[in-house]
């Protein structure tokens, strides 16, 4: 299926998780409403039309703008019956940064959203094991924030 | 003549110096010998620098090791942590006691010399254990204990196969076993198929058994550096890491004189002819040809894993050892009369 | 659409043994056989597992914020060392991002050459593989005969571009130098010289070796379902029996115009998706490498600039994309998105290596101590991808 037929059955399975569609981009993607995203992932997985077995990446960014202090959490998706790809990108407030975890539906999110709370501080509701995975597990702030500062010692070491 | 059994207060500090020296100068030559081979084996050269190809490595080795600081870990128990390398040495170095040198000459003809080897060279599973144990280190333990299950399992078709070698010699006397195998090289217990083929086979199985009593590959799981950093020795440092080494390979030339006593013929030379070379050259060219077959199996095979390992001992080797101990003797008793 | 119980990770507790209590254990960070600065925490049984844990981030420097402050042409060196084995094709997955998202088209001759490039790094990258493999096993001499094998690949790409391991070589709009006159002959000359080596020496040293075999065959299997689900790629997904390469199913450069074969395990010495096939496929893998390298080489381009369609400023367009390669671990995916300035707002890598480790814990559940180090060889990990 291309990008706008997905994008239609998508919308006629669950009308109001998709709230944009943008096709223009370089990998096209749709923006998903935060409480939608765990029912979206069981229908993008498990309906034999899409069966997007794969999550091919799981991301966090953060992405500061003049009037918004807002985290992203992508999900990129391949599936290799249909040869079909989507990307889902779900936009939280930096000050409630909870998203609902598909680590239940594609067992590769796991690690990728310990790293993406790690690095971003996107706190995955509903994840088995939701600590940290690059970083020391005592390590304060989240370092792929625009406003992170490396702190000046950890436990005593100076950090130069 | 036996030097022990005359008197013992004069020959006996002489013997053990004697050993001692052996002992050494083995592990000079065993090292070298090892790490040449396996260079060679590998598409490389080995140790170059120290004295022509590198024939004072293991020298400088040695140096170094004795400079090296004695750590001993906090939590460690400290007497069997010290006690259980001269245990392990002691274990190997006992067994050259009984070598045959040449044919009347050896340290000490024991009567029940065979069994006198045996038992000692299970001393060494002991001392393992107390190695493994005493260094507060799970690692070392998990080595001890596959070393202990090892070295214990396999002594019982070594043991196996070295009666059927008594059986045939009619006595555990190692001297008289050597001279049971008079004649030339096609009469050694080893390659006699014409004699009792089934002491072949019982070759065979002592040579694989004793693999694993010297904790070589594919046996060599206590000291698998892969898994366990170091096994049972991960915790020792300088002289006494060097006493284990030095055991290890005491035990590697002691499995290679064993078999060549046993099956080879010892002293023995390859023709009668060639008797004037003295007893003990042929004894330590055979007994270098076994450890450098060690090498060279060290150098292609891969490890087994410890369940499997059980399994090669207790399903494939105790049956065979087995086997080959009844129909050797029925051919001894039926066919050579 | 009911909600299908997985796999978890990392919070199951496992049962404790008929004596009531597992024993932790420790392997690493500094351990002979994790490939890198790795901590496996096991829960055992005896010599029995019962969970593997892994805690990996000791090799963490940063990459990705790195990104936001660097150029594209100055990412290139640091995508060296990601995954410092194969870094020609780190370099090829992030040029080719960037190409993508500028819409910018490199000359054929480029093309093949990142093709045999890329191919002689697979080879290289499975060399090491393999000789480590062996020697987590126990089998030393192999990795000699690896090593001496790879240092011919090593000496082409010093002449090519001047470096051994981390080479700066593919960059964003062409490549870093050209070939010298005869690099192709010393190629083929490489490919002529390997291919034998691996039927002589190789293969029956190690891969058909008895006791390597009843080590690694039924050891550690992985069902398709669990590969695709954990995210497993490259050599650890098609040695569960999937028929997928990017090479082929998602292509990119020219790899389209060879004829070659994706390797797939098929349970030869146990079952399928086991250690045994993982390395099984990583040596058909070398195989079917020459043979594209032999076809590159023979319709490369002579002629033309390497460097003509290097922009002079590599200005990424306001967007975002997820460009994925396969590299001898398997899919090495980045996502970029920039907001048109010098300097890309974010760049996610999604190591292979980081997603055929999660699978550990999965796979090694009731394998004993010595499996565990046969489960991550065949898994072929570099820690330098999976903490960037």
């Amino acid at each position: 299926m291309d990008f706008a037929a997905l994008v239609q059955h998508l919308r006629a399975a669950l009308p109001d998780a998709v709230l944009e569609e943008h096709p223009e981009a370089f990998s096209p993607w749709i923006l998903v409403r935060r409480e939608a995203l765990g029912e979206l992932a069981l229908l993008l997985r498990d309906d034999p039309a899409l069966d997007f077995n794969q999550l091919m990446c799981l991301s966090g960014a953060h992405a500061p703008s003049t009037d918004a202090d807002r985290l992203w959490n992508v999900l990129h998706l391949f599936s290799v019956r249909h040869g079909h790809k989507l990307a889902l990108k779900v936009v939280l407030d930096a000050a409630d940064p909870a998203c609902p975890s598909v680590a239940g539906v594609w067992a590769t999110a796991d690690w990728h959203e310990r790293e993406a709370y790690d690095m971003v501080g996107i706190t995955y509701t509903g994840h088995p094991d939701l600590r940290r995975i690059l970083c020391p597990d005592d390590w304060q702030g989240h370092p792929l924030r625009k406003d992170y500062v490396a702190p000046a010692t950890y436990n005593g070491m100076p950090l130069d | 003549m036996d030097f022990l059994m005359g008197n013992i207060w004069l020959w006996g500090p002489i013997t053990a110096v004697v050993i001692a020296a052996v002992i050494t100068v083995n592990a000079l030559v065993s090292v070298w010998l090892e790490r040449k081979v396996s260079a060679w084996m590998q598409n490389r050269l080995g140790p170059m620098e120290n004295g022509p190809q590198g024939i004072l490595q293991t020298v400088i080795d040695a140096v170094k090791l004795i400079l090296k600081e004695d750590i001993i870990a906090r939590g460690i128990d400290r007497p069997l942590f010290k006690m259980a390398p001269y245990i392990v040495f002691g274990a190997s170095f006992a067994v050259f006691a009984v070598t045959p040198l040449a044919r009347g000459i050896s340290p000490a003809d024991l009567d029940v010399g065979v069994f006198y080897v045996l038992a000692i060279s299970s001393f060494v599973a002991v001392g393992i254990m107390m190695a493994g144990w005493s260094s507060n280190n799970k690692w070392s333990l998990y080595g001890a204990l596959r070393g202990v299950a090892q070295a214990v399992s396999y002594e019982v078709p070594l043991s196996i196969a070295v009666l059927t070698v008594v059986m045939a010699a009619g006595s555990m006397s190692l001297q008289t076993v050597c001279v049971a195998q008079d004649g030339g090289f096609w009469n050694w217990n080893g390659l006699a198929l014409h004699r009792n083929p089934f002491l072949v086979g019982s070759f065979l199985i002592y040579f694989i058994a004793s693999l694993a009593e010297v904790n070589r590959t594919p046996f060599d799981l206590p000291e698998a550096e892969s898994e366990l950093v170091g096994g049972y020795h991960t915790e020792y440092s300088g002289m006494r890491f060097a006493l284990f080494f030095l055991a290890e390979y005491a035990n590697m030339l002691a499995a290679g004189i064993l078999a060549s006593v046993l099956f080879l013929g010892g002293w023995q030379p390859l023709l009668p002819a060639l008797d004037f070379v003295p007893g003990p050259v042929w004894l330590f060219g055979k007994a270098y040809f076994f450890v450098v077959v060690q090498i060279w199996i060290r150098m292609t095979l891969p490890r087994l894993r410890v369940d499997q390992l059980m399994y090669v001992c207790w399903k494939v080797l105790v049956p065979s050892a087995l086997a080959m101990l009844v129909l050797g003797g029925l051919w001894q008793l039926m066919i050579q009369g | 659409m009911e909600s299908r119980e997985l796999f978890l990770h990392g919070s199951r507790v496992p049962d404790a043994g008929p004596d009531g209590e597992l024993m932790t254990l420790n392997m690493g960070p500094q351990h002979p056989s994790t490939h890198g600065v790795l901590r496996l925490e096991l829960k055992t049984d005896g010599e029995e597992v019962a969970q593997v844990r892994p805690h990996i981030g000791y090799l963490h420097r940063c990459f990705e914020k790195h990104c936001e402050k660097l150029t594209p042409p100055q990412i290139v060196p640091y995508t060296d060392r990601m995954d410092y084995l194969a870094a020609m094709n780190n370099n090829l997955g992030f040029a080719i991002a960037c190409e993508r998202m500028m819409g910018l088209e490199v000359p054929e001759k480029v093309e093949y050459m990142r093709v045999i490039v890329a191919e002689l790094n697979r080879i290289a990258s499975h060399l090491i593989a393999i000789g480590t493999f062996g020697l987590d096993m126990g089998a030393l001499t192999p990795y000699f005969y690896c090593f001496r094998d790879r240092e011919m690949i090593l000496d082409i790409f010093e002449e090519v571009c001047g470096a051994r391991l981390l080479y700066n070589y593919i960059w964003v709009g062409g490549l870093s130098h050209d070939f010298q006159d005869d690099t192709d002959d010393k190629i083929l000359r490489f490919c002529d010289h390997f291919d034998k080596r691996l039927d002589t020496e190789l293969n029956p040293l190690l891969s058909f070796n008895k006791i390597f075999v009843k080590r690694t065959a039924n050891v550690g299997v992985m069902t398709p379902e669990q590969a695709w689900s954990m995210g497993a790629s490259g050599p650890s997904l098609r040695g569960s029996g999937v028929d997928f390469d990017l090479r082929r199913d998602d292509p990119y450069s020219v790899y389209d115009r060879f004829q070659w074969k994706v390797c797939v395990g098929e349970g030869l010495m146990g079952t399928v998706g086991d250690c045994w096939d993982r390395h099984w496929v990583k040596v058909l893998e070398m195989k079917e490498s020459v043979k594209i390298l032999r076809q590159a080489v023979a319709a490369r381009p002579k002629d033309g600039d390497v460097k003509e369609k290097v922009p002079t400023r590599v200005k990424l367009p306001a967007g975002e994309i997820y460009c994925r390669t396969e590299t001898p671990r398997g899919e090495l995916g980045f996502y970029i998105v920039s907001s048109g300035g010098n300097q890309p707002e974010r760049v996610k890598v999604r190591p292979p290596a980081f997603c055929n480790l999660s699978v550990i814990d999965e796979i090694s559940r009731g394998a004993l101590i010595g499996d565990v180090v046969a489960i991550l060889g065949s898994l072929d990990i570099v820690l330098g991808e999976i903490d960037r």
